[in-house]
């Protein structure tokens, strides 16, 4: 009985060691949508996108099958640490926080904060006294998060949104008086929209974080090294520039 | 004891003085929330509960309607439209209302309103139309008019008889009340989803929230415990 027992549990064994080892055929990526232009859905339903067609390049360099994973940005690391998907593409900004859960990639791109509010709005995010008393909307957990928090905690009022429509949404509808978003995004979801030039970006644009990266959990050394490999490759062999002339006037590549 | 509360707060990351005064400030918001969305819930469901009961077909339809509306349709979508639809109102930004509903904590106390009184209603009616037909009679035999029996007789034993029904109610409000997180609302919920955010710690943030909605929970099936003996003690059985 005992003999049985061993034998199974070493069988067992065996077979889970024999999965961790596995190569890569198949990766599933997780992503947040819709966060224009890295990663929305067309008028036909299918994922579009500057991080779409990047993740899709790459993969086709790793020679491994993707799938995309739509997940809502404030589950997407446990999603990740549960196995939900092995990867994260979804414009994460690399950050000492998050280093502690997930493992990183080197970064692959990198865009400015940019802050926008309506064009009487008077505010420069610089000056902490003209941001005094007013309503800043974020999304909750991003660095624009972080980084409102630190500046603005204590003389403004912080509303902080699980989506990034819902954000621009109020800031339509009046409530707020001033957003913290990633710039291309804040360029493309509220100046770039229906009755987009009542709005204007105030102020200048901040550099936080020290780019986005791919996130895997932290024992998949082996997955993250593909992806190095192959985002230094796509950087290079003029795939990537291809892909960001698409979607951008100015290069985001880092 | 202040020590270990001390000890235990220097010995763990997540849960330090700042994350358990956002806890606070949460439970106060939820608790205000919940208090006046159901006292203004309860005083407009008995005169629509009493409506409700009319045999006069434009009122009780009408009241039906209201509550038909209310209470088929999920709430966290009639807080959706309440929120996002009353900033689209022509003229409304430049109107006097727009400093009250410009704050996301009265379109979302509205909504609530709304919603509990709907639901308050139905039970309320069904108890005043569930008055024994005996006691009314003997109302009337004492010669009271219609609004003196509905004061003295039906609406007292309708409450009692509503209370059980009213209980849960009240819960489901409570619970009902996380919702006011998503439109920016910082009550429990809300402040469990900042120390999700902060510290991507979703088990030890959301179980924490859990054991105090228990724990408000707990006080509320407590106290209506103590109202049903007062109230229903005359259905108890005569103890021997």
């Amino acid at each position: 009985m005992k003999k049985a027992v061993v034998a199974v549990l070493s069988a067992l064994a065996l077979t889970t060691s024999i999965a961790e080892a596995k190569e890569w055929d198949k990766v599933r990526l997780a992503v947040d949508v819709p966060y224009e232009p890295f990663e929305y859905k067309a008028p036909d339903g299918t994922l579009t996108g500057f991080e779409i067609d990047l993740g899709n390049a790459v993969c086709a360099e790793m020679k491994v099958e993707c799938e995309w994973v739509v997940q809502a940005w404030d589950g997407i690391i446990p999603g990740l640490l549960a196995r939900k998907y092995d990867a994260i593409f979804s414009s994460m900004s690399i950050n000492p926080e998050r280093a502690e859960k997930v493992l990183f990639s080197e970064p692959y791109y990198n865009t400015p904060t940019g802050f926008f509010g309506p064009k009487d709005a008077g505010i420069n995010p610089a000056d902490p006294a003209t941001v005094k008393g007013k309503i800043v909307g974020v999304q909750r957990g991003t660095i624009q998060d972080t980084y409102a928090t630190e500046n603005y905690k204590d003389i403004a009022d912080i509303k902080r949104y699980t989506a990034g429509d819902d954000l621009v949404t109020d800031l339509q509808g009046g409530r707020l008086d001033m957003v913290v978003i990633d710039f291309p995004v804040g360029v493309s979801s509220i100046l770039e929209q229906d009755g987009g030039d009542k709005y204007m970006a105030l102020g200048d644009n901040v550099q936080l974080g020290e780019g986005v990266g791919v996130a895997a959990r932290k024992r998949d050394k082996d997955l993250i090294e593909m992806f190095n490999a192959a985002l230094a490759t796509v950087k290079t062999n003029g795939v990537y520039d291809q892909i960001n002339d698409k979607y951008f006037e100015y290069s985001i590549k880092k | 004891m202040y020590d270990t509360i001390e000890q235990f707060l220097s010995s763990n990351a997540i849960f330090t003085l700042p994350t358990l005064l956002g806890y606070w400030d949460g439970l106060v918001m939820t608790v205000q929330l919940v208090f006046l969305s159901l006292i203004i819930g309860f005083f407009l469901a008995v005169p629509l509960a009493i409506m409700r009961n009319s045999r006069n077909l434009l009122i009780n339809r009408s009241v039906w309607l209201f509550t038909y509306i209310f209470r088929g349709t999920p709430l966290l979508v009639q807080l959706y439209i309440i929120y996002y639809g009353v900033a689209y109102i022509e003229g409304i930004q430049e109107s006097m209302f727009w400093p009250i509903v410009r704050e996301a904590f009265y379109p979302c106390l509205f909504a609530f309103v709304l919603n509990t009184a709907a639901y308050t209603t139905e039970i309320f009616r069904g108890a005043i139309a569930a008055t024994p037909r005996g006691e009314i009679e003997a109302a009337k035999a004492y010669g009271m008019s219609y609004s003196q029996c509905m004061r003295r007789i039906t609406l007292p034993s309708a409450f009692r008889r509503a209370l059980p029904a009213y209980s849960n109610e009240v819960i489901f409000m409570l619970h009902a009340s996380s919702i006011a997180s998503v439109v920016t609302i910082v009550d429990l919920t809300g402040a469990a989803r900042d120390v999700y955010a902060k510290y991507y710690a979703p088990f030890e943030a959301f179980s924490f929230v859990a054991l105090i909605y228990l724990c408000l929970t707990f006080c509320l099936v407590f106290g209506f415990k103590t109202l049903e003996k007062r109230w229903h003690a005359h259905l108890r059985p005569l103890q021997s």
